[in-house]
């Protein structure tokens, strides 16, 4: 029993430390401006993220985040970089109080919200007893696999996974569509640096 | 290639590119038994593409997987994904419904082990190619990611 006060305590001591370097990040990230900093320091807040993600059991969701979060944006906004400049342009030093006033009006109903919210892995939450403990009751016998994860994503809810997958592929296609195959203009640049002589 | 001082960076980013790969199908084909899945193989294969196109140059990266590659990809993915339900229904049962595939009575797995691996294939080209292809769109407006603008 002492044991588990103790896991308790020093999981509680974590989750504090990780959430506290989250929120320095996030007003480090608010007052920087040279955008490479920025882009990097978000990537971090991402592993953060998932760091505690899984410190909350919630494993799936912590691994998305570090590939989604961490890898792909990170990578995703260093090559907006290059279309842009560097540093973002200072800011008017009033300009954030309206901004400001919002995100305390939002983060004070969010933690007024959180009194409603059942406490972290409580079996009578809604989300343990209706249709998500059904499913661990009948996704062995129905599907034989072994992460209920895998067999609610693509078995019980393949339809709504079809749909995020077109999701993706609609995304990329809008992208290719509005800023152009990146191939050809890759083709443009290089012949324009070649008539300039500055590659070989 | 250019300057030489970035020769570490290519050295480790060698050694470390062929492990994101294979980690990526790890992820992808220990789904079902741990976490991750095909969404989170397709972004890190893509993120091992777009690692090597920020270190090696975009050219290169093209060179190595063709745009027309990563845009048919994507395109194959979904294919796949629909296909899958579309075989369900040509065996007379619903649209994605894995225990059709093989036409199996309750309790075969068969149908539902095929299915979900053929389907996670499926998101893991359609994720890899799109996430690739923003990627190229992004980046292919410079030619090269000169020193200078770090």
């Amino acid at each position: 029993m002492t044991g588990d006060m103790m896991g308790e305590a020093s999981t509680s001591i974590i989750s504090v430390l990780l959430l506290s370097i989250l929120f320095v990040m996030g007003v480090a990230i608010a007052h920087l401006r040279n955008l490479f900093a920025i882009v990097m320091l978000s990537g971090i807040y991402s592993l953060v993220c998932a760091a505690w993600y899984i410190l909350v059991d919630a494993v799936d969701v912590g691994f998305t985040e570090a590939a989604v979060g961490a890898g792909m944006s990170t990578a995703v906004l260093l090559g907006a970089i290059l279309l842009t400049s560097r540093n973002a342009e200072p800011e008017r030093r009033f300009a954030r109080l309206g901004p400001l006033a919002v995100c305390i009006a939002a983060g004070a109903m969010l933690i007024y919200a959180t009194s409603d919210l059942p406490a972290a892995g409580d079996p009578a939450s809604p989300a343990n007893t209706g249709v998500g403990l059904t499913y661990l009751q009948i996704n062995w016998a129905d599907t034989g696999v072994p992460n209920v994860v895998t067999s609610v994503l693509a078995s019980y809810r393949g339809f709504d996974t079809l749909g995020e997958t077109l999701v993706v592929f609609i995304a990329g296609l809008a992208v290719v569509l509005l800023l152009g195959f990146g191939e050809r203009s890759l083709a443009e640049t290089l012949r324009k640096l070649k008539k300039e002589d500055k590659v070989p | 290639m250019k300057s030489d001082h970035h020769l570490i960076l290519r050295v480790i980013a060698k050694t470390l590119l062929p492990l994101i790969t294979i980690y990526a199908f790890y992820v992808q084909f220990h789904g079902e038994v741990s976490a991750g899945g095909a969404f989170q193989a397709g972004v890190v294969l893509a993120v091992a593409v777009i690692l090597y196109a920020l270190i090696f140059g975009l050219a290169e990266a093209m060179r190595a997987v063709p745009p027309w590659f990563a845009r048919g990809l994507a395109a194959a993915g979904v294919l796949i994904y629909g296909g899958v339900g579309v075989w369900a229904m040509v065996q007379g049962g619903r649209y994605l419904e894995y225990q059709a595939l093989f036409n199996e009575p309750p309790g075969g797995h068969n149908g539902q082990h095929t299915g979900i691996i053929l389907v996670e294939i499926g998101v893991l080209f359609a994720v890899a190619g799109a996430m690739v292809s923003i990627f190229y769109a992004l980046a292919g407006r410079v030619a090269e990611i000169r020193d200078e603008d770090w």
